[in-house]
């Protein structure tokens, strides 16, 4: 497993991983900021979010606590021209690429199905049939390769696809065809999977018999293990294996062990089917405490970490002041973007629709 | 003056997606065996030759993988053909089908329109084994964000494969294979129509067959033998079941009065169950008798010893007509 920072926030290097450790060589102090940063905004996120679905402001929410090392790592280990194709949990992946963090609270309060730009974002929808967008990111990828945009040593123009999912997603056939298509065409990716350790009530064990890491193997796609916990593994170790995708060197799964530390949604009891002390375990190895440790040794001030408490208060008064004012969806969203070309049967049930309503109006003016 | 030649349906295909192969290098075929053998049904013969690996390619034998990754292509700004081998094979693309491409353009509020054609070989009398010779289309049909069509003659194949291409939604091209050996004469320079309109292919006066596919020569069968007995029955071809050209339909009911939907599918919740509705509503003072339908039975498709008793012929279609002519 790939850990340069260990749980007690050390940074060191084993010998193997001296490859990885070279692009944490080129970070600078502000790059380190900008993680720690982001990881709180991410957290942050998370707990205003969870608030706002327990006070009926969201249908539902979905935490990452937890996972803020394995997704701000990660995305910030992907390039400039590169492909995003995330699963539904991936709110950190998200802030590292610029979404806007109401495109996804709108989509759990129910206005949409998601709507932001995914070819100019390049961070893709979120998908919640598990699985399904590792085969689009694998045909995106196949269509980059097609393209000629991997191999030049071009760094503006070249590009790779990452893929999120989690564990339970795993035993989705579409990840095993992705592995399949991808190896064949030797496609410009990175599997990144999220081993948060719990598929709802599901633990990893009852799903895999052989590490995650290992199962592209038997398609042709090398893996590896990394502390998901560890934001500057995450980091190295995706941007390592990006720039190789970038290159031509074909797929790679990369697994990181994190571990879901609340509820699947918050529609869910995990105290049903999982001990505490699992959790504390895992709540003791926080990835923020453990990079603020590491932040901290480097001689990084109170200052700061007051400034990204700030920022947090701040965060959470505009959320919540947007989400109370996100206006519920005209009816004729419904039908508006069904087809992109006209449709007979969608526009005679909107004109219907409309008629239905201007009924009620008027029995209202009588 | 038009240009005119004499193709089998699936000569008329593979000319058609020739032409766009050609006209548009974005345009990508692949699917299971379609390359160098040009497909079970030979298809896309000769095609790889001309166009090389970079556009028809073999995939996997895994529908879910050949329908996600031309989901993913798509997205990438190709225009994928993807052609599912066998009706009963494309069930394993089912979740991609239903979930991911037909629901993408709306998903991302028109931002990732999803210009794929799905071309699937449907429907028996070719004495296959089993999933062979089965009729999905319903299940698509019934589907928000997908297009249906099916051709039933040469011209209309080379055009609407062609249309089916230029669509930038979804389109699921259902090819009748029984047919595709059936030869007829091709307009190279018009087409016919556009791919969402129904045709009236026979005239008359006393009764309407609404039909598609494979079927479309059964109902022109029943048509010719009803005429020998004084019959003039009105035949209309579909071509499309997602959207119905209802209009077409109603116009020719509101003169016959009479209408029979005919389909090899199984008939509980099929095309012809949504064309019976609709004509019950929009042409009830006009009808002289219920809508009848003429479909395979409710049973799995059979061994392809009992298809010729599970597919309608033209005595059932004929039987249903008296059964109409009495009211």
């Amino acid at each position: 497993m790939v850990q340069l920072l260990t749980p007690d926030g050390e940074y060191g290097v084993a010998k193997q991983w001296g490859e990885y450790a070279k692009y944490i060589d080129k970070l600078t102090e502000a790059d380190f900021l900008k993680f720690y940063r982001d990881m709180a905004r991410m957290r942050r996120f998370d707990k205003e979010a969870e608030a706002l679905q327990r006070q009926g402001q969201l249908g539902l929410w979905i935490p990452a606590i937890g996972q803020e090392a394995a997704q701000i790592g990660s995305g910030y280990g992907v390039g400039h021209n590169d492909h995003i194709f995330p699963s539904y949990r991936e709110h950190g992946v998200a802030i590292t690429h610029g979404i806007d963090l109401m495109s996804i609270l709108k989509m759990l309060r129910g206005v949409n199905h998601g709507g932001w730009n995914p070819e100019e974002t390049r961070f893709h929808l979120y998908a919640i049939v598990l699985g399904s967008q590792v085969l689009h990111a694998t045909g995106y990828a196949m269509g980059v390769k097609m393209d000629g945009k991997v191999g030049n040593g071009n760094l503006e123009d070249d590009l790779a696809v990452i893929s999120y999912f989690g564990d339970g997603a795993t035993a989705e056939g579409d990840v095993s065809e992705s592995f399949l298509f991808a190896a064949i065409n030797d496609s410009p990716i990175v599997f990144f999977c999220q081993n948060n350790q719990w598929a709802i009530s599901s633990s990893v064990a009852s799903q895999t018999k052989v590490p995650l890491y290992q199962r592209g193997a038997g398609f042709g796609v090398p893996g590896i293990r990394i502390d998901g916990n560890d934001i500057l593994a995450s980091y190295a170790v995706t941007a390592k294996h990006m720039d190789e995708a970038r290159e031509g060197a074909g797929p790679f799964l990369i697994e990181a062990l994190t571990y879901r530390i609340g509820a699947h949604t918050t529609s869910d009891d995990p105290t049903k089917y999982r001990d505490s002390a699992e959790v504390e375990y895992w709540k003791a190895r926080d990835p923020l405490a453990r990079f603020e440790t590491f932040l901290r040794r480097q001689g990084i001030k109170q200052d700061f970490f007051d400034e990204v408490a700030e920022a947090g208060e701040k965060l959470s008064t505009e959320i919540r002041e947007a989400t109370f004012a996100l206006p519920a969806p005209p009816v004729e969203h419904m039908f508006k973007y069904v087809y992109s070309e006209p449709h007979p049967l969608i526009e005679e049930q909107l004109e219907w629709l409309h008629k239905y309503e201007a009924g009620f109006g008027e029995a209202a003016h009588e | 003056m038009s240009n005119f030649v004499e193709l089998s349906i699936a000569k008329a295909i593979n000319a058609g997606l020739r032409k766009c192969m050609a006209e548009n290098p974005k345009v990508l075929m692949f699917g299971e065996d379609v390359a160098q053998l040009g497909g079970v049904f030979r298809v896309t013969e000769g095609l790889h030759a001309e166009f090389g690996d970079k556009q028809i390619f073999n995939s996997p034998i895994a529908e879910s993988g050949i329908v996600g990754t031309a989901i993913g292509l798509a997205m990438r700004g190709y225009r994928p053909v993807a052609e599912i081998q066998f009706d009963g094979f494309i069930f394993p693309a089912f979740d991609q089908i239903t979930t991911q491409l037909a629901k993408m353009q709306n998903r991302s509020e028109g931002f990732t329109p999803m210009p794929i054609v799905i071309r699937v070989p449907y429907g028996g009398g070719i004495g296959a084994v089993e999933h062979h010779s089965e009729s999905p289309e319903a299940y698509f049909a019934h589907t928000a964000g997908l297009r249906v069509i099916s051709p039933s003659n040469p011209n209309d194949a080379y055009w609407m494969i062609q249309q089916a291409i230029e669509s930038n939604d979804p389109v699921m091209f259902f090819e009748p294979k029984r047919r595709y050996w059936q030869k007829g004469p091709v307009n190279l320079d018009e087409p016919p129509m556009g791919p969402y309109q129904a045709r009236v292919l026979r005239e008359g006066q006393h009764l309407t067959i609404a039909t598609y596919g494979p079927m479309v020569a059964v109902a022109l069968q029943a048509a010719e033998i009803a005429a020998a007995e004084g019959t003039s029955i009105e035949v209309i071809d579909l071509r499309s079941i997602s959207p119905i050209d209802f209009a077409t339909i109603v116009t020719s009911v509101k003169k016959t009065g009479r209408l029979i939907v005919a389909h090899e599918d199984s008939t509980f919740v099929s095309v012809s169950s949504e064309v019976a509705a609709r004509v019950a509503e929009e042409a009830f003072y006009h009808l002289e008798a219920p809508v009848l339908r003429v479909g395979g039975f409710d049973v799995p498709y059979p061994a392809a010893k009992l298809e010729e008793v599970f597919l309608p012929d033209a005595d059932r279609i004929l039987e249903a007509v008296d059964r109409s002519l009495a009211y």
